[in-house]
């Protein structure tokens, strides 16, 4: 079989998940786009591994070992993820990464719209009190 | 001890009494007194032993080379003739004089430990001047000199009058400074060394090459430390000062410097005609200008400062005909009366409460509360007066004589325009002086009115200074006159008869129309109240002097001036009273010409500044601002947009690489 | 369709370099590179659904055809160990556990509008970007390339387990232990609504102390929360 075809799909399978994770608004949903680029890692792996064994010598069949460790570093991953999504989702209400910006810029140095801001924070705030 | 030793000893002694003063004077405020007064002392009684020493024989002369310093070698040298061993007594006498009157005066002043140390500063650096063999180290003296009259005339820094006062002190001598340090090279160069007597035998064999030049720009720091016109602006302004600070500085010693100089380089001198006829003008001009001027004054201070300014003028005109013998002659006589005069005066103003003339004159018994100060002041002013046979008159009648023979035809390096024209105005200053002088007396000690405040008995200090004072004031001229040529150049110092006769009649004159004026207006005073008098019999005599001074103004309008009917002045000089008590409007015609532009110069440099150079400072700084704004906005917080840009970055060098490893 | 793209301009030029090879022409694919294609259609199709769809359960599910193509991809391959592998892990639980995730932070069930966000242009571009990059170099690197697939199949189980246990025993067991601290952070970050809710527990000091710093930290965050409810 031609080597191309799972390296090309692989490439294309990274670059979805690339998308996904890149433009996806969900969190869980950026998690499933990771789960495909490293699936696309994967299929690169095995493929390579396949052919390495029959063109080398002694490979030690390295890729498969790599692909089962991926496959088992993954699923911690996909554990981990799912539980830090649960707390940031119980502590925020929402785990919308776009929502998740403790690390702007304030605008409290200079610039025109400090001001607005502030008031705008400080009516948020006196709503959250009114709410609470 | 060789004569040199102890040469050495007379300027370092205080210096050290000022170093010692300054270190102690919060630790041990026991300490300053003794530390003020003595050093000075001994420095006074070593300073009398050179003298003696050296007798008016051959000059003492010692030099050492510290360091070599380039071309031009600067060593520390002592050059000891007759001319610098008897001013040194006189600055000696003086010094030690103001720094007992001053333990009294300022007695309870919390600043005396630094003023005591500043005046022994000062003293320390009148006797390096004095002493000093090598123009530089002559310098030195000169503006350590400049330094310590600048912070010792701000002594009462509380007031406007006395900041404003010290800075033109300083601003006006350095303007006269800078010209002269330019000479000071300028000689050097032509002579190869800073040691006078090199630099004479130079001039004695004709190698000066520029001697106008040199003379002239010698003749502007000489103009701004003696106060000669047109630098003279600063003399009666430093009145602001308190009185012993007037007496030693303004009067015996920091004046007399530029007389000394000129009185130990006149050979200099003598090389231009030029120099000397603009010697003989500025010395005619500041004579009578600032008679003028005293008669017309109403502060008694500043009444003795103009003629202290016109006394250096007689001094200058005395070298101007090339006798320096009679110069220094009427310098230590000067130096005698002068400081009994300001010292006298302090006490004056102590026991009126009032600095004015004209608010003493409204005062009855003054010179029954004082009068240790009545009487010395009496001599004193006699002695201005040129009375015989006080020392003033021998003196006096030693640089009219001088000047006689020049404009008789004894000329031997000067040009007979210069005898007439210091002697013509040596006469008309006479008729003067003695008129400012009765003037003084008459409106001081014979005024009629309200009883004089009690303040209390003056301190002994103060009164035995007087004393002291007035026995060189009364006697010094009649025995001086015969030994001093001994010291001096050997030339005769007696009076002649013409000059003699001439003098004592014109002030006599003098005398008498001032009292024949002040019998006339003298009725007018009872009919204008005037005056205003700080009475603090508990205080000292430098807080009511400073209170003195800082009233004046708001009391009469003007530092110099009252306006009092009663004033014989008013009546003898007519219209020109306005302006002589102004000094002339010298200060004006200087605000147009040297403080406007500076101010306008400043503005300028502050316009360039605040306006252009800080817009491109601004500009520099806001542009790297516009930029950290711009950078900022892409710092959303949207975790998204940062990894976005990064892999976008990671994929572009990734295809640069790959096209650089293929070679494409 | 830019597999398909690139596939199609990949069959233009085997035309030239089929010649040469004679034992693999493409004009002549075996049966295995037809199945591999049509399946990595479906795959790379399964995929875009995924990351493009507004549902977002079905994404979920389209994940789970994604994953399962990829399984039959690694038999075509003859990994065959590999395959049952991903299909027991990804199919069976990562994807059952991205559903739980969806359901326990109350994903909306339907249309979502707002399922991507501001960024997805930007993000198209990249990924655009890095795809076209990667699929240039990968065909220019292995455009002569043949995997033989004859023989013994490369990943059998005994092959594998051979390789795994006899080479690579020591990352195997490390990767084990990595597995037992990942489990263990996992039921922390999960317990800690309840360390919050109720008094601290008194038996793991180690866990006294995580929960402490998060309750603090979600002490800060309450505020957040609260606006995130109104």
């Amino acid at each position: 079989m031609h080597l191309a075809y799972p390296a090309v799909l692989s490439a294309l399978l990274f670059c979805t998940g690339l998308y996904g994770v890149l433009a996806r608004r969900n969190a869980i949903l950026v998690l499933m786009s990771v789960e495909l680029m490293l699936n696309a890692v994967n299929l690169n792996l095995v493929a390579f591994d396949v052919w390495l064994s029959r063109a080398a010598e002694e490979t030690l069949h390295s890729g498969q070992a790599l692909t089962l460790f991926t496959i088992a570093i993954a699923a911690a991953e996909i554990g981990i993820g799912l539980a830090i999504v649960l707390a940031v989702h119980r502590n925020r209400g929402t785990a919308d990464i776009d929502k998740l910006r403790d690390t702007a810029e304030r605008h409290d140095s200079d610039g025109p719209d400090h001001d607005a801001l502030a008031a705008e924070r400080s009516d948020e705030d006196q709503k959250a009190e009114a709410t609470a | 001890m060789t004569t040199t030793t102890l040469a050495a000893l007379v300027p370092l002694l205080p210096f050290l009494g000022a170093v010692a003063g300054l270190l102690l004077g919060r630790t041990a405020p026991g300490f300053v007194r003794p530390l003020a007064v003595l050093p000075t002392l001994t420095s006074l009684v070593l300073a009398a032993v050179v003298a003696g020493r050296q007798g008016g024989g051959a000059a003492v002369d010692s030099a050492t080379e510290l360091t070599p310093t380039g071309s031009v070698p600067i060593e520390l040298a002592l050059h000891i003739d007759g001319f610098a061993a008897l001013v040194a007594v006189l600055v000696g006498l003086v010094a030690t004089c103001v720094q007992i009157y001053s333990t009294g005066y300022l007695r309870d002043d919390p600043r005396y430990p630094s003023y005591a140390a500043l005046v022994s500063l000062f003293t320390s650096a009148m006797f390096l001047v004095v002493y000093s063999g090598d123009l530089i180290v002559l310098l030195v003296g000169w503006e350590v000199m400049g330094i310590c009259s600048y912070f010792l005339v701000g002594h009462y820094w509380e007031t406007p009058e006395a900041r404003a006062a010290s800075l033109k002190a300083f601003l006006v001598t350095k303007l006269g400074d800078v010209p002269f340090l330019i000479g000071l090279f300028a000689l050097a160069t032509d002579a190869g060394s800073f040691r006078i007597t090199r630099i004479l035998g130079t001039v004695a064999s004709g190698g000066l090459d520029h001697p106008t030049l040199i003379a002239l720009l010698l003749l502007a720091g000489v103009a701004g430390k003696s106060a000669q016109f047109p630098l003279h602006t600063w003399l009666p302004d430093a009145m602001a000062g308190p009185t012993p600070v007037s007496a030693l500085i303004h009067a015996a010693t920091m004046v007399a410097a530029g007389v000394y100089f000129i009185a130990r380089l006149l050979p200099v001198f003598e090389a231009s005609q030029a120099a000397m006829v603009v010697l003989a003008v500025m010395a005619a001009v500041t004579m009578t200008g600032s008679a003028l001027a005293a008669l017309a004054q109403d502060d008694i201070k500043r009444v003795l400062a103009y003629s202290t300014i016109g006394q250096l003028g007689y001094m200058t005109g005395a070298l101007a005909v090339g006798d320096r013998g009679a110069a220094v002659f009427h310098l230590l006589s000067h130096g005698a009366f002068k400081a009994l005069l300001f010292l006298a005066a302090g006490v004056i103003i102590h026991a009126a409460g009032t600095n004015s003339l004209a608010a003493m004159s409204r005062m009855r018994n003054l010179r029954d509360r004082i009068p240790d100060a009545y009487w010395t002041m009496t001599v004193a002013l006699l002695a201005l007066a040129a009375i015989p046979p006080f020392s003033g008159f021998f003196s006096k009648e030693a640089v009219l004589g001088v000047a006689e023979h020049v404009v008789t035809g004894h000329t031997e390096h000067t040009p007979a325009a210069a005898g007439w024209i210091v002697l013509v105005a040596g006469l008309l200053t006479a008729v003067l002086t003695a008129a400012y002088a009765m003037r003084l007396w008459l409106l001081a000690f014979r005024g009629r009115g309200t009883e004089a405040p009690d303040h209390g008995r003056q301190p002994l200090t103060m009164t035995v200074v007087l004393w002291v004072l007035a026995v060189p004031s009364l006697a010094l001229g009649g025995f001086a006159f015969r030994l001093l040529p001994d010291w001096f150049d050997g030339r005769d110092l007696g009076p002649t008869l013409t000059t003699s006769v001439l003098g004592t009649g014109l002030a006599l004159v003098g005398g008498i129309v001032t009292y024949a004026a002040w019998r006339h207006t003298t009725a007018l005073a009872a009919r204008v109240p005037l005056g205003a008098v700080a009475a603090h019999p508990e205080g000292d005599a430098a807080q009511v002097e400073a209170e003195a001074i800082a009233t004046h103004k708001p009391a009469y309008g003007d530092i110099a001036y009252a306006p009092d009917p009663a004033d014989p002045g008013r009546l003898l000089l007519g219209p020109l009273h306005r302006h002589a008590a102004a000094g002339f409007h010298l200060d004006a015609v200087y605000t147009v010409l040297f403080v406007r532009p500076v101010q306008a110069g400043a503005s300028l440099v502050r316009f360039l500044d605040r306006e252009v150079v800080e817009t491109y400072v601004r500009g520099a700084g806001a542009l790297p601002r516009w930029l950290g704004a711009a950078v900022r906005r892409a710092q959303t917080g949207n975790v998204q947009t940062y990894v976005s840009a990064l892999l976008a970055g990671t994929v572009v060098l990734a295809v640069a690489a790959v096209l650089v490893a293929t070679g494409a | 369709m830019i597999l398909a793209a690139s596939s199609a301009t990949y069959l233009a030029t085997g035309h030239t370099t089929g010649a040469a090879a004679q034992t693999h022409g493409f004009l002549s694919p075996t049966g295995v590179e037809i199945a591999f294609l049509l399946v990595g259609l479906v795959t790379f199709g399964a995929a875009l659904v995924t990351v493009t769809t507004k549902q977002l359960v079905h994404a979920a599910l389209w994940l789970v055809v994604t994953l399962g193509g990829l399984a039959v991809e690694y038999l075509l391959l003859t990994a065959e160990f590999i395959a049952w592998v991903q299909v027991l892990i990804y199919v069976g639980s990562v994807v059952v556990l991205l559903l739980f995730g969806l359901m326990l932070t109350r994903a909306p069930i339907g249309r979502s509008p707002d399922a991507d966000s501001g960024n997805r242009w930007a993000a198209l571009a990249v990924a655009v970007a890095a795809a076209a990059a990667l699929v240039w170099v990968v065909v220019d690197a292995f455009r002569t390339t043949w995997i033989d697939l004859d023989g013994p199949a490369a990943g059998s189980t005994e092959a594998t387990g051979a390789s795994l246990f006899q080479n690579w025993v020591l990352p195997f067991e490390a990767l084990s232990v990595l597995l037992l601290a990942a489990l263990v952070g996992a039921i922390v970050l999960s317990r800690k609504a309840k360390a919050e809710s109720s008094s601290p527990p008194v038996n793991a000091p180690a866990t006294t102390k995580s929960s402490r710093t998060i309750t603090e930290s979600s002490g800060n965050a309450g505020r957040s929360e609260q606006e995130g409810a109104r």
